[in-house]
This record gives structure tokens, sequence and C-alpha cells, in this order.
């Protein structure tokens, strides 16, 4: 194929996201605050020393812990609650499925804000419809850390299953009918068919989801920002990309703001990169 | 080759992020006067008292027009950074924030206007714990506009006796809540940063010290930490939860006092009309806050507001002059009929007192001398990381001890003056 095709994509991508990302890498390279955007002091060549300034703050470390972890939670219960309903649509009636399809659309639509807030008005220790059902008045959801993480992860799974959903659905009722008699005449369970011929069919969409879910997960801000109101009690629930917004525009910090958009830049990739060999060892091209 | 160089060159310049450029500021007579202020919620008001004293303006000095908008509180940190990346959309004469100032003015666009100020005549007006809150060294950058103290508001129909110091204080919240099980002794939150600073300051402590212009941390003295101790010891089961207040904002102590949730609230004169609208309204008296010596006020935090003339205008004379007319005492008179928001200069500040026996508290508050916050750049990344809140929640959650938490701000705040 002659390269020069390439010259349309390119002339969308470089612009649009090696050029943004070239300034990001730049920008993490100086000390570059409000007085430097606006001319009030000179920006100062720092070489790497923003991401020493990173690497040596013990915050950062727990941070970047506790993203990885939660990201990792989130994604393996938005895996198993979107896989789960997936089959579960291709099991049941007509209007039961027109009904979860209907009700995962409107968890999908929601913005993460409004979705967020509502979540809060919940769970609010002293307001909350679930406290006054559960008859503990008073208790705080996000006092203890794990519990806040919990309950943010909720948020965030129901806000990202119906995806997970419909694309296993979709890819689910495209496997031919012919296959799944063959294996229905052999004597296979319908757990064995799940894992002996409907996952493996699905595996290139299931690479998709779960590329798709890591990064949304890792890069989760709206939720952590509003429900624990920017990171919880003693920030005990900052994830890196509010901990990274708290330094780069909360406090103008923008060169080390930027390095820490480097480091997940360059954390994702890895992860992506890492997943896509695997899946290329066990055979399947994508 | 051509190709190449122009490649070279784009490179070359594309090596340094970009910074604004200075522009040459002349000193027009004539023109349109850009001004910014805070919107509030009743605008209107505000906006007359404005109105009228930019037609004086505007007789007075033929052939100027003066162009008011008002920021929303949402977005007005996107305009400010916008007007200070791009001196043409930038204002003539602004308000701000009083603690934000600093910031502003290590970002190169706030004007120099000791000058002004000393050729102003009302200048021996302007109290000097408020004039502090504008300098930056010894050079002042803005005049204070109004002021904001907060102080000890108590329900009346509780039985408490207002307390004179801080052991009565405990002494009440401890009642309260004893006699009613879902109320709050006091409402205090562990992200409430200017209730707890009273504490600290009554002990002796403070944020930080300044020496030959540059600023220490004394967060981690003993006299703050003695400070620390005494609100964080607020935080019981017998006065305000840990699980109900270790999250709350100054606003979620309006909150909860106006929702009639608390005995009592560190609260500022501009939250009455928030108490008024809640099932506390009528029903609540305003003291000093007692701090530990019987009879003593505790410091209260400066807070209000201030004006100030951007650096890039073209009409250095007339933002200063404008300026000058909306600090002096006629419009502040005014804007405290319309607004209540108590002038910062002390005869107008006597005169609303005498009409308004509400702020009396309050007045006295301010006459027993307020604190601030570092008049440094620093401020504004001590305030985002979160550095006071944090410190304060580890202690109420019992995460770690007054001494830890006091000593690890005291190295984080530290670390950002160095920047």
């Amino acid at each position: 194929m002659p390269l020069w095709l390439l010259l349309p994509a390119l002339a969308v991508l470089i612009p649009l996201f090696a050029y943004p990302l070239y300034q990001l890498g730049l920008l993490s390279l100086f000390e570059y605050g409000q007085p430097q955007v606006s001319g009030g002091e000179p920006a100062v060549f720092l070489g790497t020393r923003n991401y020493g300034t990173l690497f040596s703050d013990e915050n950062f470390w727990t941070v970047l812990l506790q993203t990885v972890v939660f990201a990792f939670a989130c994604v393996v219960a938005t895996l198993a609650v979107g896989a789960f309903l997936a089959v579960l649509l291709t099991k049941i009636g007509r209007v039961p499925r027109f009904m979860l399809l209907l009700a995962a659309l409107c968890a999908w639509a929601a913005p993460a804000m409004t979705g967020s807030v509502v979540w809060m008005f919940l769970f609010d220790t002293n307001l909350g419809l679930v406290n006054e059902v559960l008859g503990t008045d008073g208790y705080n959801w996000l006092y203890d850390k794990h519990v806040g993480f919990a309950l943010v992860g909720a948020a965030v799974v129901w806000h990202s299953f119906p995806f997970v959903m419909i694309t296993l659905y979709a890819g689910i009722t495209a496997i031919p009918q012919s296959v799944l008699e063959a294996a229905s005449l052999d004597g296979a369970t319908a757990f064995t068919t799940f894992r002996r011929i409907i996952v493996p069919m699905l595996r290139p969409l299931i690479a998709i989801v779960v590329i798709q879910s890591v990064i949304w997960d890792f890069k989760v801000f709206t939720q952590i920002y509003v429900m624990t109101n920017g990171g919880g009690i003693a920030g005990q629930n900052l994830v890196l990309n509010v901990y990274a917004y708290q330094k780069a525009f909360a406090s103008s910090q923008y060169g080390l703001g930027s390095a820490i958009g480097v480091v997940m830049t360059v954390i994702l990739l890895g992860i992506t990169l890492l997943y896509l060999r695997a899946l290329r060892r066990t055979g399947e091209a994508l | 080759m051509r190709k190449s160089l122009l490649a070279l060159v784009l490179l070359l310049s594309a090596c340094a992020p970009s910074t604004a450029q200075p522009t040459d500021t002349g000193d027009e007579k004539t023109g349109t006067l850009r001004v910014w202020l805070f919107d509030e919620a009743n605008r209107a008001a505000k906006e007359a008292v404005v109105n009228e004293a930019a037609k004086e303006f505007e007789a007075a000095h033929p052939g100027v027009k003066v162009d008011i908008s008002y920021l929303t509180v949402e977005t007005r940190a996107e305009k400010y950074k916008g007007a200070l990346n791009d001196p043409a959309s930038a204002p003539d004469v602004t308000e701000v924030g009083n603690t934000d100032l600093a910031s502003f003015v290590a970002s190169n666009s706030m004007a120099d206007v000791t000058a002004d100020l000393k050729a102003w005549g009302e200048a021996g007006d302007m109290p000097a714990d408020l004039m502090s809150t504008v300098k930056v060294g010894d050079k002042a950058f803005g005049v204070p506009w109004w002021i904001g103290v907060r102080a000890l508001y108590y329900r009346t129909d509780l039985g408490i006796t207002p307390p004179t110091s801080y052991a009565e204080l405990v002494a009440e919240a401890k009642k309260v809540r004893a006699a009613n099980k879902d109320m709050l002794g006091i409402a205090v939150g562990g992200k409430y940063v200017f209730g707890a600073m009273p504490f600290v300051w009554d002990a002796g402590g403070d944020i930080a010290t300044a020496s030959g212009g540059t600023y220490k941390s004394a967060i981690g003295t003993a006299e703050s930490k003695a400070g620390i101790k005494a609100y964080t010891d607020l935080f019981s089961n017998d006065i305000c939860p840990a699980q109900q207040c270790a999250d709350l904002t100054g606003g979620g102590t309006v909150e909860a006092f106006a929702a009639g949730r608390a005995g009592m609230g560190i609260l500022g004169n501009f939250n009455r009309s928030a108490v008024e609208a809640g099932v506390a309204k009528g029903k609540y008296a305003v003291v000093p806050l007692p701090g530990a010596k019987p009879g003593s006020v505790a410091p209260a935090f400066a807070g209000g507001s201030t004006l100030g003339v951007f650096k890039s205008t073209k009409k250095r004379t007339l933002a200063a002059q404008f300026m000058l007319t909306l600090a002096g005492k006629k419009y502040g008179l005014k804007l405290y009929d319309a607004m209540g928001f108590v002038p910062a200069l002390k005869s107008a500040r006597a005169e609303v007192v005498a009409k308004e026996p509400f702020l009396k508290p309050f007045i006295d508050t301010m006459s027993a001398g307020t604190r601030f916050v570092p008049v440094d750049k620093a401020w504004t990344a001590i305030d985002a990381e979160k550095i006071l809140p944090n410190m304060l929640q580890k202690v109420i959650t019992g995460k770690a001890t007054v001494d830890a938490a006091a000593t690890e701000a005291n190295t984080l705040i530290d670390a950002t003056f160095k920047k």
C-alpha cells in the first residue's frame, strides 16, 4: 500500500494528537506557572527536575498505587457486570430485554457530572435516601477510605457497564446459530458454550472493551472529583487525574501537572502494548 | 534544504513555552474604561450603586465611558486567567478576592498604586491591618473595598449562655448536644480553614511568619499546635462527631446552622441572609468568637474584597481614580445599604454599626484586630493543594496526631514558599 495514503490520517492526527503531546512533554521540562504564562517571570528550563519532584513525592506513589488498584477493580467489575447482563439479554423475552436495554442506555446517557451528583444525593450523610432506608442516619459513606472508593467505584461501573453490555450483546447475537447448535448437539452446557465458544469468538471485541475500560477507569476524574469533593477526607480518595488537576490547574503549576500527564500517558501506552502483545501470543491478530 | 531549514525554524520557535508579551501602556484620558466586578445573588442592588458611581465619574470626566461587567463565581478564575494571558482582553479596574491578590501581583498583572493611595484624601481613614492585605513588600497593589469577618452565631431558644472563653464554648456545645441528640453542639468543619485559624491565632500561632520579605511556615510551632488541638477537639462525639463534621466546608457549617441542625456556628456577617432563609431565622444571636482567655476575642480572618488596577491598562490615571471613587466613603456607605457589605474605611464602619445593631459583634471582632493569610503567590498553591484542610482532617479522623500532622503541613508549606 502506498504510504501517501496515510497522509489524510496524519493531517488529522498530527495537529490533534502529536502537537499537544509534544507541548505536554515540553512544558513538563519547565518551571511554568501562572506568572510565567502571563509574562511576570521567565519560564525556567528545569530538565527533568519536575519528574524528580514528582517521584520523590511520597504522596504521588500512594496516589499512583490507589489509581492502579481502583482502576483494576473497576475494570473487572465493569466487565463482569457487562458480560453477565449481555448473556442475560440473549436469554430473556422481548419486553424485559427492552426494559433492561432502556435502563442501561439511560445510565449510559447520563452525563458523569449529573450521575455523580445524583449518587451523592442518595448517599448524603444527613438527608440521603440510602441512610434513610437503612436506618443509618448520620453515617458518612466517605469517612472510611475503602467504603468511599467502593461507593465511587459503583458509580463508575454504573456509568460504564452499558458500553460493555451492548458491545458484547451485539457480538453474541452475531455468532452463527449453527455453531451454537453444534455445541449443544455435542452436549455442551450453557457455561461450557460460553467459555469454549462465545468467549473465543468474541475475543477481538473483548480486547476492545478491556482496553477502553482500562483507559477510562485509569483516567477517571469526574466521579472522584464530584463525589469525594476533590479527593476525599485528607486526600484519601485521590486518583492520578484529580491529583494532576490539583497540581496543574488549581495551583497553576502547569509544568509539574504536565509531568504527571506524561507519566500517565506512558503508563497507559505500556498497558495497552502489553495487552496487545499478550493477545498476539494467543494467536489473535488485531 | 529549504524544507529542512523551515523545519528547523519551526522547531526552534517552538522550543520554549509561550509567554505573554508585555504591551506598551500609555495613559489615555478618554475612551472606555473597562471594569470587572463580582456578580452577586442580588446583583441589581450592587449594580444600582456602581452605576451611580459610574455616572458621577463620567460627568466629571467628559469623553470617558465606564463599561462594567459582572463575573459569575463559577467562571471567574477562567476569566482572570484569560485576562492575565492576553492583556488585550483585560479590564482596567477589577475587583479581586483579597486572598487572590498576591498571586495576581506575582503574575505581573496588578499595577502598583502606592502613589495614588498616598495622594488619596481618604487614605488616613483606612485601617493598617486592612492595608496589609493589599501590600506585597511595601508596595500597595489595590485598595480594600469591603470586609467580612466571622463571629459566633448561637441559637437563642436552646438555653445557651453566650460563651466568653474557649472552655465555656466547649461546655455550652456539649450541653446542646446532650439535650438534643440530633443537633451538633457547634458546627465546625474539617475543610473550614477560616473557622480553624482563629483558634490557631488565638493560641499565638500562625500559618506563616514573614521576615525580610520571605515567609517561613509557622504551622508546626508549639503555639500553632495548641490552636489546632483546640479546634480539632471540637470534633468529638459529644460536640460535632467526626463522621458528620470531618468533611464539612465553611459553607457546610452555614447550611447546618441555618437548617437548625447546630446549636452554634462560626459564620460571617455576609452569611446572615442564608441564616435568615433557614429555620434558625429569628432564633439566633451573635457574639465575637471567644479566645482561650476569659473575655478575650479570638482574632478573625479579614475576609473581603479588594479593588485594583490591571497593569496592562492604557488608562492608568483614570483607572486609579475610578477605583478610589468606588472605594471611598460615599459609595462604601451606599454599598452597605444595598448589599450589607461592611465598608473598609473606619469612619464608614462606625456609621453603619450605629445604624445596624446586628453588626456590633462583627465590628467588635474587627476592632480586636484581624489576621490574614500570607500575602504571597504561594498562598494560591497552599490553598489549592489543601495543605491545611488535609492537616485538620488527618487529626480529626485520627490518622495522625496533632504533632505529626502539623509537622508535615509545616514542611509542605515551606516547600511551597520556596517554589
